[in-house]
């Protein structure tokens, strides 16, 4: 293997803790039973594996096990919830509420019931990332039948207030959704509490396998789903599918993990991101992206102005991090979180995502600040507009020398 | 991304990064793309007295291959008239640099900016007028 870069995208995925995969590995070869087998110990012993899980699950979040969905990651979780939820209700109301920050899962879930007749308002929050309660309250109408709000943005780490979004919800008798995927193990989730009806969960994010999610259904008051996958009726027929036992286990230990080990742990990592912060808050013309109290302690989003995002992510080879630009093979699009919170294109293409987690350490921060301060410079010596914003010069004032000769159409490269 | 060692190597080690004074009279200066666009290139001259092009600067906010594009270009510019210097294309450019179909617009950006930086010197020294700055206006 060659020398891989240092790891700064635990939010993108996390590697399985070495204690959840040595749990997960008998189930593969030695508990093989299908937890739907009545008949014999081999279901039996599976059974009381996965009852087990749900139970590590339901504690981290504080819910009834009973509660629990498994599904195959937070993707299909969302799924389930606001199309199941929608066609459920759909006699009640037409009109879906979310956010433009959403993931897509749940942003291309609903369009997918516009598509079918539903109709939906997207919310563009506040330039720190947070839903604006009265514009949503605003949004509001008679036939509103579901809200689908995030705990945690993937790309900003802002947390969401949900308990007034829920309250609000409550009040209304609309159907209320949280996609918690990156939010598991990072902040208290307390579902007796909550005014939420549905909650989608993730493993791969909080150090569990990848493969495996799950749906709470809250049961007072009882929130009731179409199927989306039709079967043997497994999951009270919620969701059918042969349980994949092993990686169930994988979710409920690393889920039992985290709630073991969250508040120490946060606070460790909260330390390390302070410190990244305080580095690169000394960069000249670096702005963070999304509210930084309002936030979890493993997230931070930077966009370095004058510096190209592609070029930048070519120069940050060393370390392994997520960029606000989407490298598509024909273009270069910029974050659509970044541009709901009212980024300009070339910071939003100039950001970066850094995402730390349980195995980061103290000399990776520093090797990451090193490396970010001093490809910055280089990029900004090499850059027309950095001379430009030195010299005074309104970048915004000047008229480009585009839409004519430079975007003609170019010749054929002969091969 | 894959890029072409060709381009790593003009992208890490960039020939020629800097600038002359724009205002001198043996400068001629080029500024072409948009901030918008994700590409600004400037590219600088100096022409001696017998015609030829002694020295190339650049300056590029861009992509790797704007970059490596850019810096290309100022080695193959120094020893050439004006006039051999227009025959650069970015067919040229392109197939030195292997760049992917999706780059080829920097090479196109590439000739553009030799283009617009000749204008530049043409124009001062055949008007004798102040030499203008490409930076401020899109002549």
């Amino acid at each position: 293997m060659t020398d891989l870069p240092i790891y700064l995208d635990y939010s993108a995925t996390t590697p399985v803790d070495l204690r959840v995969a040595n749990k997960m590995f008998p189930y593969l070869t030695e508990v093989y039973g299908n937890p739907a087998s009545r008949s014999h110990a081999y279901g039996w012993n599976a059974e009381a594996a996965v009852d087990l899980a749900r139970e590590q699950v339901a504690s981290l979040v504080n819910c009834d096990p009973k509660e629990i969905v498994w599904t195959s990651g937070a993707t299909e979780s969302n799924n389930l919830a606001i199309k199941g939820a929608a066609h459920f209700y759909a006699a009640n109301g037409k009109h879906l509420i979310t956010i433009k920050t959403e993931h897509k899962a749940v942003l291309d879930t609903v369009r997918e019931l516009e598509r079918e007749g539903f109709t939906a308002t997207y919310l563009s929050p506040l330039e720190n990332g947070l839903v604006d309660i009265e514009v949503f309250k605003a949004a509001i109408q008679p036939d509103t039948i579901v809200v689908s709000v995030m705990l945690v943005n993937n790309e900003i780490g802002v947390i969401q207030d949900i308990i007034t979004i829920g309250n609000i919800c409550r009040e209304k008798g609309i159907i209320f959704h949280v996609d918690a995927a990156q939010a598991t193990g990072k902040v208290e989730i307390d579902l007796e509490k909550l005014p939420v009806d549905l909650m989608s969960f993730s493993a791969h994010k909080t150090y569990g396998p990848k493969g495996i999610g799950a749906l709470y259904v809250c049961r007072k008051p009882r929130i009731r789903l179409e199927a989306q996958m039709h079967g043997g009726g497994h999951e009270r027929g919620f969701r059918s599918g042969t349980l994949p036992v092993h990686q169930i286990v994988g979710m409920g230990e690393a889920f039992s993990i985290a709630k073991a080990e969250m508040a120490e742990e946060n606070a460790r990592i909260r330390i390390l991101r302070d410190k990244l912060w305080a580095g690169l808050s000394t960069v000249e013309e670096a702005y963070l992206n999304g509210d930084l109290a309002q936030r979890v302690p493993h997230n931070l989003n930077v966009s370095f102005n004058y510096v190209e995002g592609e070029s930048l992510m070519m120069a940050v080879k060393g370390i392994a991090v997520s960029s606000g630009s989407a490298c598509t093979s024909s273009s270069l699009e910029p974050s659509y979180v970044l541009r709901a919170i009212g980024r300009e294109d070339e910071l939003a293409h100039s950001s970066i995502r850094f995402s730390i987690g349980r195995y980061t350490t103290e000399a990776d921060i520093d090797y990451a600040i090193d490396l970010i301060k001093n490809k910055v410079g280089q990029l900004r010596d090499l850059s027309p507009l950095w001379d430009m914003f030195k010299a005074g010069i309104d970048i915004a004032s000047v008229s480009w020398v585009h839409g004519t000769e430079s975007h003609r159409e170019p010749e054929a490269v002969v091969a | 991304m894959a890029y072409s060692d060709k381009v790593l190597d003009h992208y890490e080690n960039p020939r020629n990064v800097g600038a002359f004074d724009a205002e001198d009279q043996d400068v001629g200066t080029g500024m072409v793309g948009a901030p918008a666009c994700g590409d600004v290139m400037k590219l600088q001259i100096k022409v001696n007295d017998a015609g030829f092009i002694e020295d190339a600067k650049f300056k590029t906010y861009g992509c790797g291959s704007a970059i490596a594009s850019s810096s290309l270009v100022t080695e193959m510019l120094k020893g050439k008239t004006l006039d051999q210097a227009l025959d650069i294309k970015n067919t040229h450019i392109a197939e030195e640099l292997a760049l992917p179909p999706v780059k080829i617009h920097c090479s196109v950006l590439a000739e553009d900016a030799i283009r617009a930086a000749i204008s530049d010197y043409r124009s001062k020294n055949m008007t004798e007028a102040d030499g203008y700055n490409a930076c401020k206006s899109a002549a």
